[in-house]
């Protein structure tokens, strides 16, 4: 077994870094339009309708036009707000989305004009603490722009989701630990690297099962999206929000789902690896983590059109009574059987 | 035949008792569940009239636009002048003017013609009374409903409007569709 942090096994010069930094910010940047539209096309198609399809062939422009609109709205804040915490929320949000982004490894290290560069924005030691670290200080965001707005609706829409993230970040961090014990390491390339062998969603289908109910809780996706709840709370945290900075909401919200997407596909569907010993070529990497990436995307666009938000008590009771116990569990029965077999 | 309650009774499927095992079925089972059911949905296909390109089609007795109609031999129009439809219309939407026929200038095969005739279609509610009331059949609900404008005025069709023949633009619905 490997040392439990991670270690860069390489060196790479600066500007390969900064080259990395603005590529992985591009890719993110590119994902989330693509997201957003499949998603309304897919919730369409789920619904016995096309979605849109009128702004350009297909509809394909669609994205473009909305995010056009908001960029061009006018910045306007409610008198009862408070004004530096109100503009900081959403920059927060996105600020943490794009950085959570730079960990998803698209590909194992690649000699690229006989340089090595990994192709992924950062190989950290500490994987998944990394993401979580990140997704604790994004629930800043949404917790400032809900207070921030001096609005009923927010504020409510804050605490639930204060409430919920604190709960379901929990089991989601436990049902990673059970992977981090198989794998023997937190680096997400070695861990995609230990899954030669067998995916993880074999034999941690329990820790996948886990982490998947508490990711959709993390990103405040149906069924649970109370924390915006445009049925009773008029969208909760960003209702009094516009413009600019309703789009850095939106646009964190759904890079939030592109990284976990890309996190479970590179935790248990084993990243840039094909089963059936098939070795494609390096530059074929990113594009495997890319459809792996969009099958959960579809799992989350599926399980939005199909179940119903969740009530606040049952919220509560599935994460607490059925996920937290699941997920110590499996990570308990994880580490006993890990350490029998050694 | 009599009526047997259970021929409507709907098939209900109620979720698990609570207990042993229950709690995950509910969880897992029901999810799955519905998963499968939105699913089909996409089977299914997209039911979507693109409707600029493609029109709903009407059913034969669907009341559209009216219109005004003529006679087919002889070319003059059926409408008399009587005012029976402005009396009938609850909207007060039809203003008829009436005129003299001579025999210099025929328009009508009746007695009298109408000189105006005017319906608003900004206020028409498409009840059909004025089609019931007509003793010459000379105006009935036709097929058209695309009446949108940009102007209140432009929705006061006159006598030459209703009689043209309109643009064919709404499809009548075949036989079991």
């Amino acid at each position: 077994m490997s040392a439990p942090l991670g270690t860069v096994s390489y060196w790479e010069p600066w500007w390969i870094q900064v080259i990395k930094g603005i590529v992985v910010f591009a890719i993110g940047l590119q994902l989330v339009p693509v997201v957003l539209l499949v998603e309304r096309k897919l919730i369409g198609r789920f619904q016995n309708r096309y979605g849109p399809n009128r702004v350009g062939p297909y509809g394909l422009f669609q994205p473009v036009a909305d995010i056009g609109k908001l960029l061009f709205k006018e910045q306007f804040r409610p008198r009862t707000s408070v004004a530096l915490l109100f503009t900081l929320a959403p920059m927060i949000s996105i600020c943490t989305a794009v950085a959570a982004f730079a960990i998803i490894p698209f590909g194992n290290t690649q000699d690229i004009f006989g340089t090595k560069v990994g192709l992924y924005g950062i190989d950290v030691g500490i994987g998944p603490l990394y993401l979580f670290a990140f997704g604790s200080i994004a629930f800043y965001g949404l917790m400032l722009g809900g207070w921030a707005s001096g609005s009923k609706y927010s504020f409510l829409g804050a605490m639930r989701a204060a409430a919920q993230l604190i709960s379901y970040e929990v089991s989601q961090a436990l049902a990673l630990v059970g992977v981090v014990i198989t794998a023997g390491s937190l680096s997400l390339t070695q861990i995609v690297n230990a899954q030669r062998g067998m995916w993880y969603v074999v034999p941690q289908l329990v820790g996948f099962l886990v982490f998947m109910a508490a990711s959709f809780a993390e990103t405040n996706r149906a069924p649970f999206d109370l924390a915006e709840a445009d049925a009773e709370l008029v969208g909760g945290y960003n209702t009094e929000y516009g413009g600019a900075r309703f789009a850095s909401f939106f646009f964190a919200e759904y890079l939030n789902v592109v990284v976990v997407s890309g996190i479970a596909a590179t935790v248990f569907l084993g990243g840039w690896l094909l089963p059936f010993g098939i070795h494609p070529p390096g530059w074929v990497d990113p594009f495997v983590v890319l459809g792996k990436m969009a099958l959960f995307v579809s799992l989350f666009i599926w399980i939005r059109a199909t179940l119903p938000r969740l009530r606040y008590d049952q919220l509560m009771a599935f994460g607490w009574k059925v996920l937290l116990p699941l997920a110590t569990l499996n990570a308990l029965v994880t580490a006993i059987v890990v350490v029998a077999v050694h | 035949m009599t009526y047997d309650p259970q021929a409507d009774a709907l098939p209900v499927s109620r979720p698990a008792e609570p207990g042993r095992g229950a709690a995950a079925y509910r969880i897992f089972g029901e999810t799955l569940r519905g998963m499968k059911t939105t699913f089909g949905r996409i089977v299914e296909g997209p039911t979507t009239v693109q409707y600029p390109e493609d029109k709903a089609p009407v059913y034969p007795r669907f009341r559209g636009r009216h219109r005004l109609h003529r006679f087919e031999d002889t070319g003059l129009e059926k409408c008399v002048g009587c005012s029976l439809c402005a009396a009938a219309c609850p909207a007060d939407c039809i203003r008829v003017v009436a005129a003299e026929n001579t025999p210099e200038l025929r328009i009508s095969a009746g007695e009298r013609y109408a000189a105006v005739y005017e319906i608003n279609m900004s206020r028409c509610i498409f009840c059909g009374y004025c089609e019931v009331a007509c003793p010459f059949d000379a105006i009935t609900m036709g097929h058209d409903y695309e009446l949108s404008d940009y102007d209140r005025s432009d929705l006061i069709f006159t006598k030459e409007m209703l009689l043209a023949e309109p643009v064919e633009r709404a499809p009548l619905r075949a036989a079991g569709e």
